[in-house]
């Protein structure tokens, strides 16, 4: 180093100082678009999907005036054993023919029959029970359309054409008819919230998938969350250093990495195969999920047990305090807001789990709803999987409709952990 | 201070007439270590004492007596492993990943360290006020009825209440803090906090206060109050206290033990330490050639 003199130093620092200032804005300017192209593929994502997706909620309905004839419905009074055979669907092809009575052959009505859907007759049967007065009477009931009109009306408003697939000109006709004179109308689609799944894409609901996926994570959570939690504490509080916990460690770290596939088929040998616990159960299915979500919960509960300051903890010691008291007094309260990040991350990877799941067989079309965590059920991802694989054009707006449905649970989950942090953070 | 004066020269006459007796079975057991390590009226007594961490031994063979109702200071420069001679004392030094302690330690005649000693009677005898004030992140009450509460010395919020006042008052911190008791102890100035764990450590009544560096984070001002208080505090306890400020243990000290590399080097009467020391490294420490 040769001496030079202060001015001269002054010199090489202001030479170099425009490098400097450039390369800090590429810096920045780079870091502003990572950002940048993360909004943007989440607007991309989330604009296609609802676009996609609203329509779902949405669904044409047919009024029709039906009779409640008690010769067509073939019963003389209403009784739980009458309700189950009464030909319902008489009365409303019955009511499909006096609307149209222009048509006499039988080909046509056999396409004017497939207006409405084919759970119309359901909707009349549940009318007729809460009601047994009707017999007799008289009404207009609004039923729900068949899944190839309502595409076909959806797909109206864009262009005059429509999308017709399956629906003929008559039908067509049929429809604008009805639209015209206000008896088709686009109503809320309640069934989307109330139903199982099913065929017919107008009478698919999401209740048992996300009911099915609701008992899953109640599963993993009051399974993985307790497990997770006293591991991290075993091992960052009173396991010794040595060489076992140093392999222990190594083997959680590479858990978190195991394919969720690989959790399916345990699942599968063990607790279905050895333990003969029910097929499709969310209660294997839960299982399966907390041998995937543990490894998240204990590391991350262990960074969090790790960050709290150690002279909270010798001052907790130097006071005399056991070690668990330690732990449940001083650390844990401080470690919480942490380990609830975690659990919640770990439960939001469960919600979004597919795999494993269809080795269990909760890939199974299931329409009950279940009532409990060893009732067949499905979950919201496969749900979406099976729907996604079928065939009909309404099953499309289904799909994208149940992603949103699963996108908001993930925020509802995401934003009640950020709150319940918050509440928990200490504020000193 | 002058109350101290009087008290080093009785003191010293004390612990003269005791080592006539004990001087040859002393210098026997710790050949390195000058000057008076040993009292009669010890409240801990340890002998031999050796510290490793892993491998690299931290305290080389030390014997000290720490009287009752004393304050004893021990000095030196960094490393030289006052602290962790400390922390043996109430075994902080426990969850220390390798740490080995060998020699006899003893509380009143009660072993410290065997393996039917229990830590948590042990550390509730022996109390301890950290270099850094470490309030819990709790109430200023909570702070001080903590370990009352714990160790089930009171359950009735009455009885509660009384150990929280008078073990503030004790700690000179009643008056500031009496109408926000609810509120974080962590809120409180550096120098209120380490006064707070200093009524946190006395409230369960302890018979050692260890002190390691006390008023190493706080100001001028709020180190003198310390001081005070660790003069007021010897009335009722055997304090044992690390510093780094040679000032610090000339003022508030009976006898001072000066460390040097894991050995004890001089333990006096901390008026002659600071006067007249025995050893050439105590003398070269006090007057400023290194440390």
């Amino acid at each position: 180093m040769t001496n030079l003199t202060q001015a001269q130093v002054r010199e090489r620092i202001e030479k170099r100082l425009a490098s400097r200032h450039r390369k800090e804005k590429l810096f920045r300017g780079l870091g502003i678009a990572s950002i940048a192209f993360g909004v943007l593929a989440v607007v991309i994502l989330f604009s296609d999907i609802i676009s996609k997706g609203s329509g779902a909620f949405m669904q044409t309905a047919i009024q029709l005036e039906i009779h409640y004839d008690a010769q067509v419905l073939d019963i003389d009074k209403v009784d739980d054993e009458s309700l189950a055979w009464a030909n319902f669907s008489g009365v409303i092809r019955q009511a499909l023919r006096e609307r149209f009575p222009s048509v006499t052959s039988r080909g046509e009505k056999r396409e004017l029959y497939t207006l409405v859907s084919s759970g119309a007759p359901f909707t009349l049967r549940d009318r007729l029970a809460d009601d047994p007065e009707l017999l007799g009477k008289s009404e207009k009931v609004w039923f729900a359309a068949d899944d190839d009109v309502d595409t076909f009306v959806k797909s109206l408003k864009d262009s005059k054409e429509g999308f017709r697939g399956r629906t003929s000109e008559q039908k067509a006709g049929w429809i604008e008819q009805l639209l015209d004179s206000g008896e088709l109308k686009k109503r809320f689609n309640t069934t989307f919230f109330t139903n199982g799944d099913s065929r017919e894409p107008e009478q698919a609901g999401i209740r048992a998938a996300l009911m099915g996926s609701l008992f899953t994570l109640l599963v993993t959570l009051a399974l993985s969350f307790p497990i997770g939690v006293a591991a991290a504490i075993y091992l960052e509080e009173y396991a010794p250093k040595n060489r076992w916990t140093d392999l222990i460690e190594v083997n959680i770290n590479n858990l978190a990495a195991v394919p969720s596939i690989v959790f399916g088929l345990l699942g599968l040998a063990i607790f279905i195969n050895f333990f003969e616990l029910p097929r499709s159960a969310p209660l294997v299915g839960g299982l399966v999920l907390t041998l995937m979500t543990l490894p998240t919960i204990i590391i991350s509960s262990r960074a969090a047990l790790k960050a709290v300051p150690p002279s909270i903890r010798e001052a907790a010691m130097g006071m005399g305090a056991s070690r668990m008291q330690v732990v449940f007094h001083h650390v844990l309260p401080l470690a919480m807001p942490g380990m609830l990040t975690g659990a919640i991350i770990g439960m939001a990877q469960a919600l979004g789990e597919t795999a494993p799941l269809l080795m269990i067989g909760m890939v199974a079309f299931i329409v009950d709803v279940p009532a409990g965590v060893t009732d067949p059920a499905t979950v919201l991802p496969v749900q979406i999987f099976l729907w996604a694989d079928s065939p009909e054009r309404a099953f499309v707006e289904r799909t994208s409709a149940a992603i949103m449905v699963l996108l908001s649970v993930l925020i509802v989950m995401n934003a009640s952990a950020v709150l319940l942090r918050k509440k928990l953070e200490r504020r000193w | 201070m002058s109350t101290m004066t009087l008290d080093a020269a009785g003191r010293t006459e004390a612990a003269q007439s005791e080592l006539t007796g004990g001087q040859i079975a002393a210098s026997a057991e710790v050949r390195k270590t000058v000057g008076k390590p040993f009292c009669d009226t010890a409240k801990l007594r340890m002998r031999n004492v050796n510290v490793f961490y892993g491998e690299a031994q931290a305290i080389h063979s030390v014997s000290l007596d720490i009287g009752r109702n004393q304050v004893v200071a021990m000095i030196g420069p960094s490393g030289c492993g006052k602290s962790t001679f400390l922390r043996c004392l109430n075994r902080m030094n426990d969850t220390i990943e390798g740490c080995r302690v060998e020699g006899e330690l003893s509380l009143d005649g009660d072993p410290i360290y065997g393996p039917k000693v229990d830590v948590v009677p042990l550390r509730a005898r022996v109390g301890m006020v950290f270099q850094k004030p470490n309030p819990f992140p709790k109430s200023i009450y909570e702070n001080v009825a903590y370990g009352p509460k714990i160790h089930g010395i009171a359950s009735r919020r009455a009885d509660l209440d009384e150990i929280v006042e008078s073990s503030l008052r004790r700690a000179g911190l009643w008056n500031e803090v009496k109408d926000r008791l609810d509120k974080p102890g962590t809120g409180l100035s550096g120098g209120q906090q380490q006064r707070l764990c200093i009524a946190r450590a006395i409230a369960v009544s302890p018979e050692v206060i260890l002190m390691d560096e006390p008023c190493s984070a706080l100001d001028p001002i709020a180190t003198a109050r310390i001081e005070e208080l660790i003069d007021e505090l010897r009335e009722n306890y055997t304090i044992a206290i690390v510093t780094h400020s040679m000032q610090q243990a000339a003022r508030v000290s009976q006898r001072t033990a000066y460390f040097h590399l894991g050995r004890l080097v001089e333990v006096n009467d901390t008026e002659t330490v600071f006067t007249n020391p025995e050893h050439e490294l105590t003398e070269a420490y006090i007057t400023g050639r290194f440390g």
